[in-house]
């Protein structure tokens, strides 16, 4: 029978198969971080547990850490407590951990393909709903709970029931200005943030395989944006080309046999999808957030709904509730609407070619007055290459911040955060209430769009700057 | 984990779609290293004002609610991250059961680790329920698990769909380690399986 990449990736990892259909389905890959880590810790020492395969674990820091100077350690107490907490935690059981102070050390989402841990055809988890990032490269991979994050600790395992299967295909070609960013916002925007509920997508089409790692990871990211369990992307040469040479990649024949495996993965012709959504990349352009949900979705160009032409009541109301909280009018223009803060970072936004993009932007520019901007690369190997190319200093030369990995203000754990009120254009994944800092207002775009309206002060299309 | 068996109380409504994880519980409140204590905070931004003093609009600042166990919302509960500080916050401060038309998918699965028993029901029914709660702390609600029966104040009974496996966990309190490691032959026999056939497959040693 035709087997999706999701089919054959979940039967390549169930273990054991109860009455009811819940799966016992082994993992590959589990990583850990400081927030949502200390209780299961916890509870594996309250009930005699210890971790089942450190060699399987990898821990680091990140939505806590300062991204300003950090010799001084961190000066938040509880920020300081729950790293300090993981620290213990890894020595404790014996993890394998990035310091901190270590070049290795970043956004957990960033620092798994970056250093080759994450895989093609692995199952891979973290308590974190944005480790769909690592479907990029073709491996299963999910945000689960504490509880959860406990249990694989204490058995690799996890209990499942399988996901349905949904294809988004996105033909045709990218035009110039516009991101895998771009397609993902406007996906979202097309299918709602309840769209995948239920289903692990895989992204196929011509526009997907012409993206480069970092685009496919931007894609996979924002899954859970979309309500996906899982995002997936068939692995290529694009992908093998990619993992070779990465520390804990697989080396010399072992690196041969895995690629014969993993040209076993991508779906079958003729797999049998749920759901289908077909989109054209050519009829995609540079997409922007204007309200307090990743669906609330609008070209660049066009203007914010208007909610007295919603003829639902409830919606209606959460429409105007949404132009509120943003400060925005009905019918208004995005292009144009003055910014506070700019933020070019993030798991779905940190990469290297992320702050390459940005950059081409922002070179030969200045941000406007009265904006403050920051770049916040997605590791610390990330922040060394960009500053032997020469970004740093393109956007240090521009009047932007340059600082430390980490999570910073995509969720404003650590000191980055909005101030009430303040309008922010953020590369992150995420424009909740209050979710860069109380009172804080997100308009979700691509990084050359941040960068545009970090030079402009404005929400602007960054196909006049280009 | 607490058991859930049959529960009677009062019914919260808030009547709100695509309520998320940073509505249910901000991330500054996440640096505890506890999964108590976050009851205070639950809902924080609809909740309080920025000065701290409560709205008393919102829903579980009216004295009718403020014992609610139970909580009627609308589509999309809980999307968003996959904290699961928001069930904790739910818990800690009362709520034992959220009936919605449906949940985010971590969100879901984390209420069943905790004793929460999330019920999904079509659009018009949770409208009923939605009026039911409306009339306050005298409309009672009860929810058997067992029966997978809802008995509304006037005493129709809606049934309702929940998963073998989690409905029975959830009616004996189980801690779903235990469980799982009553396979631990077949974890093991499939990790001595994958270490010959797949054994490309690296280790994480020497960080």
């Amino acid at each position: 029978m035709s087997r999706t990449l999701f089919d054959k990736i979940w039967d390549a990892h169930v273990v054991d198969r109860m009455e009811d259909g819940t799966c016992v389905l082994y993992i590959d890959r589990h990583l850990v971080h400081e927030v949502t880590s200390p209780q299961a810790f916890e509870g594996l020492r309250l009930a005699g547990r210890g971790v089942r395969r450190i060699d399987a674990t990898i821990a680091v820091a990140d939505h806590n850490v300062p991204t300003e100077d950090r010799k001084n350690g961190i000066a938040e107490p509880e920020s300081r407590l729950q790293v300090d907490t993981l620290v213990k935690n890894v020595a404790d059981f014996h993890i394998p951990y990035f310091p901190v102070t270590d070049a290795r050390q970043g956004i957990v989402h960033v620092i798994g393909p970056e250093q080759g841990i994450s895989l093609p055809g692995m199952t891979i988890v973290c308590g974190d709903s944005h480790t769909s990032t690592h479907g990029a490269m073709g491996s299963l991979a999910f945000g689960i709970g504490t509880s959860e994050v406990e249990h694989v600790l204490a058995t690799q395992t996890l209990l499942q029931k399988p996901a349905k299967n949904m294809l988004i295909q996105v033909n045709g070609t990218l035009s110039p200005g516009c991101t895998a960013k771009d397609i993902i916002l406007a996906i979202i925007g097309k299918i709602g943030t309840a769209g995948g509920n239920g289903h692990v997508i895989e992204y196929a089409g011509e526009a997907i395989r012409a993206l480069n790692m970092a685009g496919r990871m931007t894609i996979c990211n924002m899954s859970i944006e979309a309500g996906a369990r899982a995002g997936l992307i068939a692995p290529d040469e694009t992908t093998f080309a990619y993992i070779k040479g990465r520390p804990y990649a697989p080396k010399g024949e072992a690196f041969e046999q895995a690629v014969a495996y993993w040209r076993t993965l991508p779906s079958d012709a003729g797999a049998q999808y749920d759901k289908t959504v077909v989109l054209d990349a050519a009829e995609i352009i540079p997409q922007v957030s204007w309200g307090t949900s990743p669906e609330a979705i609008i070209p660049i160009n066009a203007n914010v709904p208007d909610p007295a032409s919603e003829p639902d009541e409830a919606r209606r109301a959460q429409l105007q509730r949404m132009l509120d909280y943003m400060g925005l009018t009905a019918g208004q223009k995005l292009a144009g609407t003055k910014v506070d803060v700019v933020f070019i970072g993030s798991c779905t936004n940190s990469r290297i070619e992320d702050l390459r993009a940005a950059a081409a932007v922002a070179e030969g520019r200045h941000v406007a007055p009265g904006v403050r901007a920051l770049v916040v690369p997605g590791s610390g190997l990330i922040k060394a290459q960009a500053e032997q190319e020469g970004l740093s200093k393109i956007f240090l030369d521009a009047g932007f911040e340059w600082r430390e990995a980490g999570c910073s203000m995509c969720l404003g754990m650590n000191p980055d955060k909005l101030t009430p009120g303040q309008r922010c254009a953020s590369t992150s994944n995420r424009n909740f209430e209050g979710r860069q800092g109380p009172g804080g207002r997100t308009h979700l775009l691509s990084p050359a769009m941040a960068a545009a309206a970090a030079v402009t002060g404005t929400l602007t299309d960054v196909r006049e700057l280009v | 984990m607490d058991k859930f068996t049959t529960l009677t109380a009062v019914a919260a409504p808030l009547n709100m779609a695509n309520v998320d994880t940073d509505k249910i519980i901000p991330a500054r409140f996440l640096k505890t290293i506890k999964r108590t204590g976050l009851g205070v905070h639950l809902f924080d931004s609809l909740r309080y004002n920025a000065d701290g003093s409560e709205k008393p609009e919102f829903t579980l600042n009216q004295p009718k609610y403020r014992h609610a166990e139970i909580l009627v919302a609308g589509e999309n509960f809980g999307c968003g991250s996959s904290r699961e500080h928001a069930p904790w916050a739910l818990l800690d401060f009362g709520i034992r059961c959220v009936i919605a038309p449906s949940f985010a998918d971590i969100f879901h699965g984390n209420c069943f680790k905790n004793g929460i028993l999330p019920i999904a029901l079509p659009q018009e029914i949770c409208e009923q329920l939605m009026a039911d709660a409306a009339l306050g702390a005298n409309a009672r609600i009860t929810v058997d698990l067992e029966a997978q029966l809802i008995t509304r104040p006037d005493g129709s009974k809606i049934p309702f769909e929940v998963d073998g496996f989690r409905k029975h966990c959830l009616l004996n309190g189980l801690d779903d380690i235990g469980l799982t490691l009553e396979h631990e032959t077949a974890i093991t026999a499939f990790e001595t399986r994958r270490n010959v056939q797949e054994s490309w497959l690296p280790a994480i040693t020497g960080v």
